[in-house]
């Protein structure tokens, strides 16, 4: 598959009264054509933060990219200028936001917002545009679509404002969607709708999406590869079926444990992560998760952790994977959905950093 | 099962009554909350789940209908005497940490205000020592009580919410939405303190939210709201393995699980609420379609769930 997007080692961090806050410390991943990029984490663990600096949207002061490459189809993001970014954003790569009600503009009459985009981006015509408007609001599932163009964001529901939201996304046909917590803000049923959604365009228009999410459900149901995140860092990368039936990362283990699942009528304790996520003012020296780990090591309070590559796609940044390290077993509820993938390799290979 | 704690009766809640954009939040909503269980209700947002929530400790005057606290109403009128006794009884958590704690008193004087305020405490030492034991039931500690809301994490304010809860030794805990706000990896550390202390406490909660695997997970009983109306109620068990009601069966299949294996396969059900066809002449009400499992139908929708029931 060829490779849409290449982040190389970002680095981003924030100037506060506080000192420093290093949101993201070396993030690398790829992003291939038409595929769908899950990334996962809790709050504060830098997962918005990098879907951000791929459009550039960060407020530089005080976020600073400190280092490393966003390449996109080969160019390189970080040293582009505001100007060259106008071509870039909504035409190139778009975005979705958890909250389309603050993401719409309350006072402009939805259409506009959409032939806003193809007007600037297609060079179209306003009568065209106008008419592709509400082709697009046929196309996301609106209902309507004629009166629906005339009508302010107040007027339409949640789900039906992501609707719209994701109109306006796709308007230029990106090459590549950011979805940061699309369905958070909506309930179960709606929720499922946008999803149906989101894959059915992704089908017609072979777009790649990042789809930033804490619900590992939803992971579970749009992504093709999932990298998990935890204080700035990205500790386990692989397929949907890696990620969630060989999942190797204790912090895995840990979000995987704290989901009650519905179809055992087990009610007993819940395997709660214990703790707080770190102060990335001052990251912890060493693995940032070991604090809260049951399966930290004497060398995770000292050296951080290498990555090992334990497939073709499969990657995890701990040192459990030493071959002098302790075997340890997985909590009982991640062992039972553990199983052995063909595509694993026989031994977990050691990956050298540049 | 054990005796009954609360039992509300065709409780409505209606806004801008008599205007034209009236809004019946809550319309005739009739159940009971056993002693020392947690009953889960659920819904999409708008279903008027919080509403009753809301209604029940008197938050909102209720447009009709009773709750009843061991026997006696809570709404009607009432000296003042009389409305403190049932404000210690009935305590509520919020949903917003943020939004729940004044960002101006210091911890220790959120958890003893129900303290002053009932008199709980004779002495300012007695006092402190009720806020110190309370943080630590909660998986705080004492060094926290001088501290204002802002020194805080999601998961540690919504800590700081329970223990102001339980400061007044309240039976009967409203949770409205505890853990929407907070990261995965806190909220099973907030369900599992819940758990603990009605475990300790002999508490009875009422657990009001949107995500049903927690609900499930939590609650003895569950009840399903849509539109102002319990449409389904049973235990969790009963209600996620033989769903009855088609809004229900909606509901239940809309839920992403994190297997994806499930997720290829998983086929959503679509409610359409004009499939009842409900006459005027029909009763639509709640039926016992299995023992404690009630759902909402006219007798004619009653034999054929039945009937559906007993194949399974």
């Amino acid at each position: 598959m060829e490779k849409l997007l290449e982040v190389k080692d970002l680095q981003i961090s924030f100037q506060t009264y506080g000192g420093d806050v290093q949101a993201v410390r070396g993030v690398s991943f790829d992003v291939f054509k038409g595929e769908t990029l899950a990334i996962v984490g809790e709050s504060g663990s830098g997962k918005s933060v990098t879907a951000q600096s791929l459009m550039k949207l960060i407020p530089m002061p005080p976020g600073k990219i400190i280092g490393g490459q966003i390449l996109f189809e080969g160019e390189d993001i970080v040293t582009k200028t505001e100007k060259e970014m106008e071509h870039i954003r909504g035409k190139e790569i778009s975005m979705i936001f958890q909250d389309p009600m603050t993401s719409l503009n309350p006072t402009m009459r939805v259409g506009k917002q959409i032939a806003e985009v193809l007007i600037k981006h297609q060079n179209m015509p306003k009568a065209d545009a106008k008419k592709r408007a509400v082709e697009l609001l046929h196309q996301v599932g609106i209902p309507m679509p004629e009166t629906r163009v005339k009508q302010y964001p107040h007027e339409f529901s949640g789900g039906m404002r992501q609707r719209v939201m994701i109109a306006i996304a796709l308007a230029a046909n990106p090459k590549l969607l950011i979805a940061d917590e699309p369905t958070t803000a909506l309930d179960v049923t709606i929720q499922a709708q946008i999803l149906e959604l989101m894959k059915k365009l992704q089908k017609q228009t072979n777009t790649s999406i990042i789809f930033i999410t804490h619900d590992l459900g939803v992971v579970a149901n749009v992504a093709d590869r999932v990298a998990v995140m935890y204080a700035g860092k990205i500790v386990e990368t692989g397929t949907v079926d890696e990620i969630f039936y060989d999942p190797r990362h204790p912090y895995t283990w840990g979000l995987l444990a704290s989901m009650p699942s519905l179809e055992s009528s087990d009610h007993g304790e819940l395997a709660a992560i214990p703790g707080t996520p770190p102060d990335l003012t001052n990251p912890p020296q060493g693995d940032a998760f070991a604090p809260r780990n049951q399966y930290s090591l004497a060398i995770d309070f000292v050296k951080e952790p290498p990555i090992y590559q334990i497939s073709e796609t499969h990657f995890v940044r701990s040192w459990l994977l030493h071959p002098n390290a302790p075997k340890v077993e997985p909590p009982e509820i991640v062992k039972k959905r553990m199983r052995k993938l063909p595509s694993s390799f026989e031994q977990a290979i050691l990956v050298k950093e540049a | 099962m054990a005796e009954k704690l609360i039992e509300i009766k065709n409780l409505k809640q209606y806004f801008n009554v008599g205007k034209p954009n009236m809004v019946k939040a809550v319309d005739g909503v009739t159940f009971d909350i056993y002693k020392g269980e947690t009953l889960g209700l659920v819904g999409e947002s708008g279903c008027g789940k919080s509403t009753t929530g809301r209604t029940i400790i008197r938050l909102y005057e209720a447009t009709g209908g009773q709750v009843l606290f061991n026997g006696e109403n809570v709404h009607g009128k009432k000296s003042k005497a009389e409305l403190k006794k049932f404000n210690r009884k009935m305590q509520m958590i919020f949903q917003d940490p943020y939004a729940s704690l004044d960002p101006r008193m210091t911890v220790a004087d959120i958890i003893a205000e129900g303290i002053d305020i009932h008199g709980l405490a004779k002495s300012k030492k007695e006092r402190m020592e009720r806020v110190y034991e309370l943080l630590e039931t909660v998986g705080l500690n004492k060094e926290h009580a001088n501290r204002y809301p802002h020194e805080f994490s999601g998961g540690q304010r919504q800590r700081i919410g329970i223990a102001r809860a339980l400061a007044v030794k309240p039976e009967f805990i409203i949770a409205d939405e505890p853990i929407s706000a907070l990261d995965v990896s806190i909220q099973a550390q907030i369900v599992n303190l819940l758990k603990k202390l009605q475990r300790e406490k002999g508490l009875t909660y009422l657990f009001i939210a949107h995500d049903l695997s927690m609900v499930k997970y939590i609650s003895d009983r569950i009840g399903v709201m849509y539109y102002g109306k319990i449409v389904e109620m049973a235990s969790s068990d009963e209600l996620y393995e033989n769903p009855v009601h088609p809004y229900t069966k909606s509901l239940l299949s809309a839920i992403p699980l994190p297997d994806p294996d499930y997720e290829r396969t998983r086929v959503r059900k679509i409610y359409d609420p004009s499939q009842h066809q409900y006459g005027p002449e029909d009763k639509v009400e709640l039926r016992e379609v299995a023992p404690n499992h009630l759902v909402l139908c006219s007798e004619r929708e009653f034999e054929q769930y039945k009937k559906e029931y007993e194949k399974k």
